[in-house]
């Protein structure tokens, strides 16, 4: 039994912490948001080139350093921490995943691409009428001599104005939400039938409604085995829900430490406002969930090396652990703030907002608790 | 970071299952499976078992009788435990008394006391909690006066109350935290003080609890005589000795492995009782639901308590984080009552005392719910209420 972190682990979260607090203030992060094109490439850059970070949890061969999902889960929570609007998750955590896992023709070149930073790539697998059903897909990829043709709308897809390439699910056979028929499909973001309607979303990022239009692409496009994808989805689905778990883990300690500290300053009736009991049980509440989500995320972590049912399993508890955490240290950081948690200008409610939207991301948590049971029974979906 | 267990862990695991299997007493089971209460010597013949096997006190320095063992042996130990419906070792002489003995006692005291609380030899009892001093322990009025005696011996005369005293009835020895300096500050003047509890002025009066059984006890002292070598570490420094045996109650509260085993019994359960719509109540969605949650919970609470238990293993001392797991774990235990009481359903009702499970009323494992359910509020009371850990947590961890 083992709950420390390697070597390369530990200093690989001392570089990301030591750059991210030289260069992602959070008056930087907010001048960067609000303009174009929302996002930093030089961070990017930065990340690829002067940290090396892209390539943590690739294999040597691939041209990595030879890291995996635990070196995943220690660069998110870092992100976490700054609030970090680059993509890495979509990028290497999904990105690379599939390519890892699917292992398309053609893998090797891109991850390469990737861990130079020269790949950014964005997951459109959601789509309006789907909710959280990774399999209810209306986005249709009809084969076209020896490739494909795709056609459809994906919904929200987190990173895409500033995406090279796009991982798209469609549906090569089976009806609008069966399990077969289900194919998983990389396209460059500038090919001829892709439009996209661009926007912010609350908690900081772009995103964009895409729109597929005869959009053509050949055999080697396709990641994993024709209309068989959704396990690899599943698989995929699991290691970005760890991910943001750890990402989690980052903001809820924000949230906690910020909500602590504001209290020790802040003065009512004459006294710090965290003399007061009420308070002080409220924040070692706050505490008690951090603790537990952080625990939960090494959980979901280990896990992720299992079986199919111990991945699912424990990536859908620790998902249900942080979705509450994220509810109740955000709403409570806010709460304990007093109207000072009411503004923009202070950072905690940009991380509230940001652990608002992870309740949501990849699952709710009452989709991920009735996955959970269906998984209880010992059913893989 | 994996969960793997090293091959000798494994050995571990086959030699401890193998050891209840063979070992633990059949007639003890037995009374158990049929939900009688137990008696004094029900608890000291497994005692005196794992005492002869060199199990009894694994977490005592070796010199005493300590295992030696690893954080992972002793979670696996744990497990094995529950695993095996085993009644656990009484924690007032081994958990609680032994760790101020070794750490604070002298040379004599150890010799005298340590060998017999391992072997289980003597039920001690803890004098703690008065009428008027609970969460605020400090505040505690029970006197002692030093004497010398007519044998020309020095003696402590004490005189005071007693409460909750866990299976006082039973006990042949208690420790006691007594003021011996009423004027300083109220930590200051207090004493550790073991009472043999057959001494003249000694009187231990029964509280039957809500659920209706006797655990707990009142223990009054009229001018009770203790030897003064009965006093553990310094007059008036007792609050420090009570203070590192709190941490230890704590330590072990969790109870992870056997809130395991208490959601398989409410699974078990709810899948022979029946929903209000047919079918098995463990279908019912909003069953089905809580347990669930308290699945996820209770895994939360395990991966905190392994990364204690890890720290521990890479040199770092059991924390703070004691009082989270006891806050977590004790609610954990209180909402598995709840739901088992809740399967019960009508035949939660029926209150059929000893010997309940051969009334042929309702199934069978309906019976004691309610009362393990009432009797369960006590966790979040005792051993420093939830709200006293919250009260440390702020303290300690968050500098409040």
């Amino acid at each position: 039994m083992d709950f420390s972190f390697t070597e390369e682990q530990s200093m690989l979260r001392d570089t990301v912490a030591s750059y991210l607090a030289d260069n992602y203030s959070f008056d930087q992060r907010r001048a960067a948001l609000k303009a174009e094109p929302g996002w930093r490439p030089q961070v990017w850059k930065a990340f690829a080139d002067e940290l090396g970070i892209l390539g943590a949890a690739f294999s040597e061969e691939q041209g990595g350093l030879g890291g995996g999902t635990t070196d995943n889960m220690v660069i998110m929570e870092e992100l976490g921490k700054a609030l970090v609007v680059e993509p890495y998750l979509p990028t290497v955590v999904i990105g690379g995943g599939f390519l890892k896992h699917g292992k398309p023709a053609g893998a090797d070149e891109l991850i390469g691409k990737i861990i130079a930073g020269e790949a950014i790539i964005a997951f459109a697998y959601a789509e309006p009428q789907g909710r959280y059903t990774w399999s209810d897909l209306k986005t249709t990829a009809k084969k076209d001599g020896a490739g494909y043709v795709l056609n459809g709308h994906k919904a929200v897809v987190i990173g895409a104005p500033y995406a090279t390439h796009l991982i798209v699910t469609a549906r090569t056979g089976g009806g609008q939400r069966e399990t077969q028929g289900v194919s998983v499909f990389i396209v460059p973001k500038d090919a001829k039938g892709v439009t996209t309607r661009d926007y912010p979303t609350v908690d900081g990022f772009r995103a964009s409604e895409v729109y597929f239009e005869n959009v053509a692409v050949g055999a080697e496009a396709m990641i994993g085995p024709e209309g068989q994808a959704l396990p690899l989805v599943e698989k995929v689905m699991d290691e970005a829900v760890a991910a943001t778990c750890a990402e989690a883990c980052g903001v809820l300690r924000q949230l906690h430490e910020g909500t602590v500290e504001y209290a020790r300053q802040r003065k009512q009736f004459g006294q710090p406002i965290s003399s007061f009991q009420v308070l002080q049980h409220r924040m070692v509440d706050m505490f008690i969930q951090l603790e537990q989500s952080i625990s939960m995320t090494y959980m979901a972590d280990i896990m992720l090396a299992g079986s199919d049912l111990e991945r699912a399993k424990g990536a859908s508890a620790a998902k249900v652990q942080i979705g509450k955490a994220c509810k109740f240290v955000g709403q409570n950081a806010i709460q304990i703030h007093g109207g000072m948690g009411m503004t923009d200008e202070m950072a905690i409610g940009h991380y509230f907002k940001r652990a608002t939207m992870i309740e949501a991301a990849f699952g709710s948590t009452d989709h991920h608790l009735a996955r959970y049971e269906i998984l209880s029974l010992g059913k893989v979906a | 970071m994996n969960l793997d267990f090293s091959p000798e862990d494994n050995a571990f695991r086959e030699e401890a299952r193998a050891f209840l299997a063979q070992s633990y007493p059949k007639e003890l089971r037995e009374k158990q499976a049929r939900g009688e209460t137990l008696g004094k010597e029900d608890y000291l013949s497994w005692h005196r078992i794992l005492a002869k096997k060199g199990w009894a006190a694994p977490s005592w320095p070796k010199e005493w009788g300590g295992t030696d063992w690893t954080p992972t042996q002793k979670y696996i130990w744990s497990e094995e435990q529950a695993r095996a419906d085993t009644l656990g070792i009484l924690p007032f002489g081994v958990a609680m008394l032994a760790p101020v003995i070794y750490t604070f006692g002298t040379e004599e005291q150890k010799a005298k006391f340590l060998p017999d609380i391992r072997d289980g030899k003597i039920w001690w009892c803890q004098g703690y909690s008065e009428p008027g001093a609970g969460s605020d322990l400090a505040s505690l009025k029970t006197r002692a006066e030093r004497v010398t005696g007519d044998d020309g011996k020095e003696y402590y005369i004490v005189n005071g109350q007693k409460t909750w005293t866990t299976l006082g009835q039973h006990a042949d020895w208690g420790f006691f935290l007594v003021r011996t300096d009423p004027d300083s500050k109220p930590q200051a003047g207090i004493s550790f003080l073991l009472i043999d509890m057959k001494t003249p002025g000694i009187t231990v009066r029964p509280i039957i609890t809500l659920e209706g059984g006797h655990e707990v006890n009142d223990v009054f002292l009229d001018n009770v005589k203790v030897p003064v070598e009965n006093r553990v570490f310094h007059e008036n420094q007792g609050w420090t000795c009570a203070k590192a045996l709190l941490a230890h109650e704590r330590s072990g509260i969790a109870g992870v492995a056997r809130s395991k085993r208490g959601l398989e019994r409410v699974r078990e359960m709810a899948s022979t009782e029946l929903a209000d719509a047919g079918g098995a109540l463990l279908a019912d969605p909003f069953f089905k639901r809580k347990v669930a949650e308290l699945e996820i919970d209770l895994t939360a609470l395990e991966f905190t308590e392994l990364r204690t238990l890890a720290g521990e293993s890479s040199g770092k001392g059991p924390g703070t984080e004691s009082s989270i797991l006891k806050i977590k774990g004790t609610e954990i235990q209180q909402r598995l009552q709840e739901l088992a009481l809740e399967a019960a359903g009508h035949y939660g009702a029926p209150f059929l005392g000893e010997g309940g499970h051969n009334s042929g009323v309702g199934p069978l494992h309906s019976i004691d719910t309610a009362g393990d359910y009432f009797n369960g509020r006590k966790t979040s009371i005792y051993g420093g209420s939830n709200e006293i850990q919250r009260n440390i947590i702020a303290k300690m961890v968050l500098g409040l």
